[in-house]
C-alpha cells in the first residue's frame, strides 16, 4: 500500500527562481533563506519518495477568471511550464503519475469533494520553485508529481477548516493506493505577505511563526481562524496559508517536526520552510 | 466558527486592503482579461507597439485605460485588477514587486525594502 512519509513546507515566490536562475544562493541577501534547503535535501536523498503531491495556487498561468475552480487536481502524464508574462527561460517538464491521480480524483469525489481534474494543466512559479528548492539537480531521484491548485486568486477561497478536511481525504485517498509507493506532500506558498494596495508590504512575524507552531501541535485550533482573519493578520496573498493546512491535513494526527527556516523579509514575504515527519 | 461578517461580505474594512470578490471580478473582468493575455509575448509584443488599440482590443473603460497609461497600480485595482495579473502588466515595464509596493506606499524603493526589513525584526 502506498505510505506518506511526511509532509514539506516552502515559500515558493518567483523571485526565489530569479535568485536559483542567477546563481545568488550565496549573496547575503540570500544565503539564511537557502541555507535552510540542505537539510530538506538530505531528508529527501534518504527517503527518496517516489511521488510527490505538490499543493499550490496558480497565479494566472494555467486558469484565469472565466473559469476558477476552488480546488483542482492533475491527472496528467507530464506537466509543462510556461512563461508567465516576464520571458523568463521556461523549465523542462515533471514526470506525472495519472493512474494514481485518477485513484485520488476517485476516492476524493467519493468521499463528498468535489474535484476540477485537469488532464492538462501549466505549472507556475508556485508549483516549480518548490521542485527546484528541493530537487535542485532534477537527478533521477525526482518524483513523480500530482499537482492539487487551491484558489486563492479570487474569493471566496476555501475556508481553513475546508482546506485542512480536503487535506484528510487527499491523505485517505492516497493510503488506499494498494501499489508499494511512498509519496511526499507539498504544502507550498505564504507566509505572511500583501502584493496590493495602500497596506502591500505589510508582513506579520508573530503570525507567521504561530502558524509554524499550531500547524505541527495543533491544526484543529488552526480552523477557528476566519478568512477575514487570516488576510487582515497575514495580509491578501498570505492566505496561500491554505495550502499548508492543506498539505497538513494529509499526515498523521502526531507529527515529528525535523527541521525548520524563517527567513524574513524574502521579496516581500516572510518565507518558512518545514518537515514534518508522519508518526504511522 | 467563521462569523456572519466574514460570510456576508469580503469587502470588509482592513485598512489599505481590497478583497478581490465577486464584484471586483466583474468590475475588473477586461482589466484582468488583457493583463493575462501578456503570458504570451507576442501579445506583449502587440500592446508594445500600440498600447491605445490592445486597450480597445480588450475593451477596457476609460477608468481602467487612464490606470493603465499612467501605470498606476492603485487606480488600476480601484478600477478592478488583481495583483496576480497586474504582476504581467507590471514586467512590461520592468517593474517588480518591490517597485510596484513602494509605488503604492508612495514611498521610495529604498523607503519600501527598510519597512519590510523592519517588520522582519
Ligand atoms: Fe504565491
Amino acid at each position: 500500500m502506498a505510505k506518506i512519509i511526511g509532509g514539506l513546507t516552502t515559500s515558493h515566490i518567483p523571485a526565489i527562481g530569479n535568485a536559483i536562475a542567477t546563481n545568488k544562493q550565496d549573496d547575503p541577501y540570500w544565503k539564511s533563506f537557502f541555507e535552510g534547503y540542505p537539510p530538506v535535501q538530505e531528508w529527501l536523498n534518504r527517503h527518496k519518495p517516489d511521488v510527490a503531491v505538490v499543493i499550490y495556487n496558480d497565479h494566472g498561468l494555467n486558469f484565469f477568471l472565466d473559469k476558477m475552480p476552488t480546488f483542482a487536481i492533475g491527472a496528467a502524464h507530464e506537466y509543462h511550464n510556461a512563461d508567465e508574462g516576464w520571458g523568463l527561460p521556461t523549465l523542462a517538464p515533471y514526470q506525472g503519475d495519472a493512474p494514481l491521480s485518477w485513484h485520488i480524483i476517485e476516492q476524493m469525489v467519493n468521499d463528498e469533494f468535489d474535484i476540477t481534474s485537469c488532464q492538462e494543466i501549466l505549472v507556475d512559479h508556485g508549483f516549480t520553485v518548490p521542485m527546484q528548492l528541493f530537487w535542485p539537480d532534477r537527478g533521477g531521484d525526482m518524483p513523480r508529481v500530482i499537482p492539487v491548485s487551491a484558489n486563492t486568486v479570487q474569493h471566496p477561497i476555501p475556508t481553513i477548516k475546508r482546506c485542512l478536511d480536503f487535506g484528510k481525504s487527499l491523505g485517505r485517498a492516497i493510503r488506499s493506493w494498494p501499489e508499494d509507493v511512498k509519496v511526499v506532500v507539498l504544502g507550498t506558498g505564504g507566509l505572511s505577505h500583501q502584493l496590493d494596495g495602500k497596506r502591500a508590504g505589510h508582513i506579520n512575524k508573530e503570525f507567521d511563526l504561530m502558524c509554524m507552531e499550531k500547524i505541527v501541535t495543533d491544526p484543529e485550533e488552526l480552523t477557528r481562524i476566519s478568512r477575514h482573519e487570516l488576510i487582515r493578520q497575514a495580509g491578501s496573498q498570505g492566505s496561500e496559508f491554505i495550502m499548508w493546512m492543506m498539505m497538513r491535513g494529509a499526515l498523521s494526527e502526531k507529527v515529528r517536526k525535523i527541521h525548520q527556516n524563517y527567513s524574513i523579509p524574502i521579496s516581500n514575504t516572510g518565507a518558512g520552510t518545514m518537515i514534518l515527519e508522519n508518526l504511522d | 466558527m467563521e462569523d456572519s461578517k466574514d460570510r456576508m461580505d469580503h469587502h470588509a474594512d482592513i485598512e489599505g486592503t481590497t478583497i478581490f470578490d465577486g464584484k471586483m471580478a466583474m468590475k475588473g473582468y477586461a482589466l484582468n482579461k488583457m493583463c493575462f493575455s501578456f503570458n504570451d509575448a507576442a501579445a506583449r509584443e502587440e500592446y508594445r507597439a500600440d498600447p491605445e488599440a490592445y486597450f480597445d482590443k480588450f475593451n477596457l473603460n476609460e477608468e481602467q485605460k487612464e490606470a493603465c497609461r499612467k501605470k498606476n497600480v492603485l487606480d488600476m485595482i480601484a478600477a478592478g485588477g488583481n495583483v496576480y495579473y497586474l504582476a504581467k502588466f507590471a514586467g512590461i515595464y520592468g517593474l517588480n514587486m518591490q517597485d510596484i509596493g513602494a509605488q503604492q506606499t508612495g514611498m521610495s524603493l529604498e523607503e519600501f525594502r527598510e519597512k519590510l526589513k523592519k517588520a522582519g525584526e
